[in-house]
């Protein structure tokens, strides 16, 4: 607890101020007259223009912001201690397992703590129910492997279905969830809060923060986060649309040491997406753009895309899913085929396959809908858990076909 | 040479001026005491006027070159510069191919510039720099330590561990294909000397990335071996917060003055990354690097990483002394490396 306070404490260094730092007193003096009370008040002005505004020499200037400087930068630590650590303090030095085996070798243990992962996707590909999976798993007890922590669900579209958490629980661990009162007290870890305008998400954000700390929160899920905010920022734009959320989110997942899934939209692929720079044009490679059909990119643009440390992107491919690591500083880019099941999300094959070029970032789109839980309602032991009666809708906007199975 | 260039307080230089001494010339042979009578101001704010005045407009001055065609600035010939040029170390990219265009490696003395698309392997390339500025003397290095800037919390710490095992294994192979007549060798290193050698700053806002660079200075003097400072990235900070773009030009080009001279200064490389944009340039939308066309002025080299075809590929955009060029490299698990290299081929130091 006291070390998330000092981390608190950190933040507000920027706005240190200028009185309290022990500068000599004729200096702190002038400073405060001139209404430059805090660090960043100082730090974004020019010496020469301090020099103009407080009336003193260049030497006494530079001596101030250079003890300004030296007390507002924050501590540092070296790369083997901030290790240290991690591995001292945190669940598997920071990562949360997916259980997916193949996933998390990539990914040096799992989803990591601090920084925002990215999940994007086509519509029903299965990013909801990575997220639901993630979720429990976070709030599964530590001798099972979680995080034995709350979660904050904030769910833009609707989409957060219990039942669904719960079939999943039982069917991936059913030797917890057949203990009386287990399902209850994992769902009641999970917080979902359903925000229906931008202004409502960002009062959501607000909340959050302020009660990370007190809760025991292990694992924050955004989903979706284009839903609510308008706007990719392309072109133009110079003030993104997203930025205030982004830098927030961020600093949050980093203060705060946990992890941070949020989910992506995709749109298809404008004329006006660049993909070269000036220096490139003359050489005729623009094989990118053409070589997959229904091509797509991620929604909320190039700042976004910088802002998120792990994109996994999730798409269908001649009818098989694919959830590739399309951008991480830890893995290389590896694709495994995956399926949606009972319990969740499971890969074919551990094994991935390891991708080149535009195949890393590009997200192939026949959309395939699919929500299909009959397997499970043979179970006896769990039909208490599982709706009466269940459809079946498949199509694929390729081949325009239909298929409708009840059962 | 004037008194209005001299680098002094507003009010001082107005008093002076309308107390009849325009030249530093007039100043060079006044006591203090007169001074201050004359201004109207303490003997010790006088004392100090004199200094400056001293210290600018001064013919003695020791010029190290040899011949100093100008009075009163520090100056270098052309020649004495080649010599410093020709012995500054370069830090190698692990890559053949890249050090190759980039004449042995990224320069010491420098500040050089490193953009790309998000997951094109920025970060990979700060780490690496990072962990072979360390490589010891004996293998062609720098023995030097590192300065890591992280602006938006991509060091990931297991990666900095794979990069430096995997350098740990290739210096030995270099032992055992290269030092085969010689007694054998034992690398002692371990990772974790490497971890340690790392300086981590984690900086949240513009405020704290100005304050770190100005600390630098200091902090630069009292660790003497560090030969690198990498910032990931420049454009975090700059690019939201941000509604006065004048300020923020001010600011960015306080800050790669400030850089430039501590690569100097210290003879270490700046390594600055940097995100893209995009610009509508000749009817259709590119993609650039970040932050504007004066930063674009800022730094002296420039690489801008890119993807072209099936490769990632480095292009030396901007350089006073290297000539434009391309070439592919690889992000493995081990780092940086060449983009076909099947052999166990060691980089050659």
């Amino acid at each position: 607890m006291r070390k998330s306070v000092n981390r608190v404490w950190r933040r507000v260094m920027a706005n240190k101020l200028i009185s309290e730092m022990g500068l000599p007193k004729s200096i702190a003096n002038i400073f405060a007259a001139r209404n430059i009370h805090t660090a960043k008040d100082a730090l974004s002005l020019t010496e020469f223009e301090l020099m103009e505004l407080l009336d003193v020499g260049l030497a006494e200037v530079t001596t101030a912001v250079s003890s300004i400087s030296e007390i507002s930068c924050p501590p540092y630590q070296t790369a083997l201690s901030l290790l240290e650590q991690r591995m001292h303090n945190e669940h598997l030095a920071g990562h949360l397992p997916t259980r997916l085996k193949g996933l998390d070798a990539a990914l040096c243990g799992g989803i990591p703590f601090g920084v925002i992962t990215e999940l994007v996707g086509p519509a029903g590909i299965g990013k909801t129910q990575f997220c639901l999976k993630l979720s429990l798993l976070a709030s599964l007890p530590s001798s099972h492997g979680g995080l034995d922590g709350h979660v904050v669900y904030v769910d833009t579209e609707s989409k957060f279905s219990s039942r669904r958490m719960i079939e999943i629980g039982v069917n991936s661990f059913p030797e917890i969830f057949q203990i009386e009162g287990m399902a209850q007290q994992m769902a009641g870890r999970i917080l979902v809060l359903q925000p229906t305008t931008p202004t409502e998400f960002s009062e959501c954000l607000q909340k959050i923060k302020d009660s990370l700390l007190q809760h025991h929160v292990k694992l924050l899920v955004i989903d979706s986060m284009a839903a609510l905010v308008s706007g990719d920022g392309q072109g133009q734009c110079r003030q993104h649309p997203l930025g205030w959320h982004m830098t927030f989110i961020k600093s949050l997942a980093e203060f705060s040491r946990i992890p941070v899934v949020v989910t992506n939209q995709v749109r298809s692929h404008s004329g006006d997406d660049p993909f070269h720079y000036s220096f490139q044009d003359s050489r005729q490679n623009l094989d990118f753009p053409t070589t997959f059909d229904s091509h797509l990119v991620a929604a909320l643009g190039i700042p976004w895309a910088h802002a998120v440390s792990i994109r996994l992107v999730l798409e269908s491919k001649s009818g098989q899913r694919f959830i590739k690591v399309a951008k991480s500083s830890m893995s290389p880019p590896v694709a495994f085929t995956f399926a949606i099941s009972a319990s969740g999300i499971s890969l074919l094959h551990d094994d991935g396959i390891e991708m080149t070029g535009p195949e890393i970032n590009a997200i192939c789109g026949q959309v395939l809908k699919h929500f299909n839980v009959a397997s499970s309602i043979n179970d006896a032991h769990n039909i208490k858990y599982f709706r009466d009666f269940e459809v079946t809708v498949v199509y694929s906007i390729k081949n325009w076909s239909f298929r409708v199975v009840c059962g | 040479m004037e008194v209005s260039s001299l680098p002094i307080s507003a009010s001082h230089r107005a008093k002076l001026i309308s107390a009849g001494y325009i030249s530093i010339s007039s100043l060079s042979s006044i006591s203090p005491a007169h001074l201050a009578r004359d201004l109207g101001i303490s003997e010790n704010e006088a004392t100090g006027i004199l200094k400056v005045a001293s210290q600018r407009g001064g013919p003695e001055r020791t010029i190290p070159s040899h011949h100093s065609i100008v009075d009163g600035l520090r100056a270098q010939t052309a020649w004495d510069m080649l010599h410093e040029e020709e012995s500054c170390r370069r830090i190698t990219t692990s890559c053949a191919d890249l050090d190759d265009i980039l004449g042995g490696g990224i320069s010491c003395k420098e500040v050089t510039e490193i953009g790309g698309v998000p997951g094109i392997g920025k970060t990979q390339l700060g780490i690496q720099l990072a962990i072979n500025v360390q490589i010891p003397l004996e293998y062609g290095g720098l023995a030097g330590k590192a300065v890591y800037i992280d602006t938006e919390g991509s060091f990931m710490v297991e990666r900095v561990q794979q990069v430096a095992e995997a350098c740990i294994k290739d210096m030995q192979e270099y032992d055992s294909f290269l030092r085969k007549d010689l007694p054998a060798r034992q690398v002692n290193l371990q990772a974790n000397d490497f971890l340690a050698n790392i300086y981590y700053f984690r900086i949240c806002s513009y405020t704290e990335q100005i304050a770190v660079i100005n600390y630098l200075e200091k902090f630069i003097s009292e660790h003497k071996d560090i030969k690198v400072v990498i910032v990931d990235s420049i454009t975090f900070h700059f690019r939201q917060d941000f509604d006065d773009m004048a300020l923020r030009t001010r600011l960015l080009g306080g800050m790669a003055l400030k850089l430039m001279k501590l690569a100097k200064k210290f003879t270490l490389a700046v390594i600055l990354l940097n995100q893209v944009t995009t610009k509508y340039s000749g009817g259709s939308f590119q993609l650039t690097l970040a932050l504007g066309d004066s930063w674009s002025h800022a730094c002296t080299n420039r690489i801008i990483l890119y993807w072209n075809g099936n490769g990632r590929y480095a292009h030396i955009d901007k350089s006073p002394s290297i000539r434009s060029a391309s070439a592919p490299y690889a992000v493995t698990g081990r780092g940086i490396r060449n983009l076909a290299s099947n052999c166990k081929r060691v980089k050659l130091m």
